[in-house]
């Protein structure tokens, strides 16, 4: 980093600005994941989802010197795969847990598999918009350079906490979320509300995907996702399975991401790698403190095999 | 079911000879998961040939190369021996906790700690103890922080209900970042420049091959914790505690077992097994802890235990057979020209589909004599 000028200031920004940056994976695939749990499932191979997302999006964004069409091709993918997890998991004796664990080492293989080809190439990347226009400190504009996706993101998760409140959709996610026998009573075939909530968060944490190749880091490789959809699972128990708190905590685990490298950056070397842990201490420690034995954790969907 | 038709004297009723029957009920009972399990092994291979058809190669010039390349020779048959090793001890860490109704998947962790304990062991030593004692005490420092650290999911889950699938998995995530911090920093051998790494293993403290193979001891070992476990979980007590405790939690602390206990006890020698593969890892292979050790055994064991049903004898052909498959990856990407992730398709789909088949257990008449008509 070159001179600042703003010295210590640096931290906080740098803090907000990879906030920012890292955080708009986390907040679709965990808002992909709320989707889905609180229709009583959980899927645990959104990471297979998501690194199958970033490299198809980045496959077609190639191919078609489109991105948007990347975002689409990516959600269409993703949409598949949560087909085939929601298909699964109606039948009997199959535990989603497992499948989920399935799904991602499938999904990770497969992107892998197809994605050769694809390591080399470059492919445009998603717009941005400049938002730090009124500073004259490249530190700031370089902060609110903020992607449509996380904006998209922002605005999705208040949508998505509105919807599940007000609507005729987000009242039948919730009946069958939290007791399969009562939405049977009220007509509701709950295996296909939860194949579609499915398909909808698997089409989601493939939007996470995308943003991964297509703008931040902006590449495809095999590395390309540091388990962004496993912790999405984490993150979204951290929310509560509540939209917004989903937003929320995305921009926390990646401002806790984002601390280590700004800390180096002004001379903080100790501990470089424990910061990268941070974000996963912060959710065991709130879990720790907040489940207990004898009851479900609180705002969990009754349905969940994940709290009972 | 219906007792009735267990009880032998109906057999007897029947007419036909008394004896012919219980062994048909004894094959019966223990074909299903044998016969299902297979079926689901040759659907997953056929849905696999009909990806490498689509994608215009030949599936059976690949299954013939995954013969030749995991089996085919002796020297191939050692390679997917080796390979086979660290996966008997990770599969066990998942297949331990299964058979309490647990599903631990943060196995990773355990290894990588594991290594960095082992490694940390070893270097005060090395060069001055004997050699046998300085692999035992690796051993056990890898066993303790890898049982304290999966046995840590098993506290949480039975103490504060927090759910250990994801408590191990973020365990396992907060395990890599101290091993990085471990091995870049208080371990760091200084002459390790490109790749931190700990001070490595003089050649004769290594852990050697196994006389006659060119496979490690790792193998042994795995086997040894694999025949050990399948006591445990069959023979002992405190298996059979463990197993009605995974069967029905309520019933087993209604029948006053130590439910928790079991769960900490059980989660501790899990972990401790995949500590033992990390300890493996570096005192046969690396001959140092580095970021090497997080190579992904901990996930492929998660398929060897789910692909052998928690059976810890059955985890010793799994574990060789995926051993095989991923010892013939370098074959196939040479001779086919396919990527080497061609084996991890492979490892989803046959995953998938077994997961899928569970469905099919206790659905077909013939495995359950319970159903079968007085007549047979």
């Amino acid at each position: 980093m070159e001179e600042t000028g703003i010295g210590i200031w640096g931290v906080p920004l740098a803090i907000l600005a990879g906030a920012i940056r890292v955080s708009t994976p986390f907040i679709f695939v965990s808002l992909g994941e709320t989707i889905t749990e609180r229709s009583g499932r959980i899927n645990l191979g959104l990471e297979g989802t998501l690194v199958f997302g970033a490299m198809t999006a980045y496959a077609v964004a190639v191919m078609s010197n489109s991105p948007w069409l990347g975002v689409l091709a990516a959600m269409a993918t993703g949409a598949v795969f949560g087909l085939v997890h929601g298909w699964i998991c109606k039948w009997p004796k199959v535990n989603d847990i497992a499948i989920g664990i399935a799904m991602m080492q499938f999904g990770l293989g497969l992107a892998f598999f197809l994605g050769k080809p694809f390591i080399q190439p470059a492919a445009p990347h998603l717009p941005a918009i400049q938002l730090g226009f009124w500073s004259s400190m490249p530190q700031i504009q370089a902060a609110l350079n903020i992607n449509v996706l996380f904006l998209l993101g922002a605005a999705l998760a208040f949508i998505l906490w509105w919807a599940f409140k007000n609507t005729r959709i987000g009242l039948i996610l919730r009946v069958v979320g939290d007791s399969t026998d009562a939405a049977r009573a009220m007509g509701i075939n709950p295996d296909r509300v939860r194949l579609l909530a499915t398909a909808v968060g698997g089409s989601l944490a493939a939007i996470g995907g995308a943003y991964l190749s297509l703008y931040y880091p902006g590449s495809w490789n095999e590395g390309i996702s540091s388990g962004q959809g496993l912790m999405a699972v984490a993150l979204v128990i951290f929310a509560r399975w509540n939209p917004i708190g989903c937003f929320l905590a995305a921009l926390l685990f990646g401002g806790t991401g984002a601390l280590g490298p700004a800390l180096q950056s002004v001379g903080v070397t100790q501990g470089y790698y424990l910061f990268y842990a941070a974000p996963y201490v912060l959710t065991l420690v709130i879990m720790i403190a907040t489940s207990s034995p004898t009851r479900s954790l609180a705002g969990a969907p009754g349905a969940l095999s994940l709290t009972k | 079911m219906t007792v009735q038709a267990n009880d032998p004297a109906i057999s007897v009723v029947s007419g036909k000879p008394a004896s012919l029957r219980p062994v048909l009920e004894w094959i019966a009972r223990r074909a299903e998961p044998v016969v299902i399990g297979l079926a689901a092994i040759l659907i997953g291979l056929a849905l696999f040939s009909l990806f490498i058809l689509a994608i215009g190669k030949s599936p059976a010039m690949l299954f013939q190369l995954m013969y030749t390349g995991g089996f085919g020779s002796w020297f191939s048959v050692q390679n997917s021996l080796s390979r086979a090793a660290p996966l008997l001890l990770t599969a066990l860490c998942v297949a331990l906790p299964a058979r309490l109704g647990l599903v631990i998947i943060g196995g990773e962790g355990a290894v990588v700690l594991g290594g960095v304990a082992a490694a940390a062991m070893a270097t005060p030593l090395a060069g001055t103890a004997p050699v046998f004692l300085t692999l035992i005490l690796m051993g056990i420092a890898a066993m303790v922080v890898g049982g304290i650290w999966i046995g840590l999911a098993g506290f949480l889950r039975h103490y504060r209900g927090v759910n250990e699938t994801i408590s191990s998995l973020l365990l396992s995530y907060i395990a890599i970042a101290l091993m990085n911090q471990f091995v870049e920093g208080p371990l760091r051998d200084p002459a390790s420049l490109n790749k931190p790494s700990t001070k490595p293993l003089p050649p004769e403290y290594m852990l050697g091959n196994i006389p006659g193979m060119d496979v490690h001891w790792g193998l042994v070992i795995g086997i040894v914790a694999c025949i050990f476990s399948w006591i445990l979980i069959e023979v002992t007590s405190f298996g059979f505690a463990a197993r009605i405790a995974g069967g029905n939690v309520r019933a087993a602390q209604i029948q006053g077992l130590p439910v928790g206990k079991l769960i900490v006890g059980f989660t501790a020698i899990a972990g401790s097994f995949a500590g033992l593969a990390g300890m493996v890892e570096v005192a046969a292979v690396q001959g140092s802890a580095n970021a090497s050790l997080a190579a992904g055994y901990g996930y492929t064991g998660i398929l060897v235990a789910f692909l052998a049903r928690h059976n810890p004898l059955a985890i010793i052909p799994v574990a060789i057979l995926l051993g095989g498959i991923d010892a013939s990856g370098g074959l196939i990407q040479r001779r086919m020209g396919l990527p080497d992730a061609t084996v991890l398709v492979l490892q989803g789909t046959l995953f998938i589909v077994i997961l899928f088949c569970e469905t099919f257990f206790g659905r077909f008449k013939i495995f359950n004599p319970d159903l079968w008509k007085r007549s047979l």
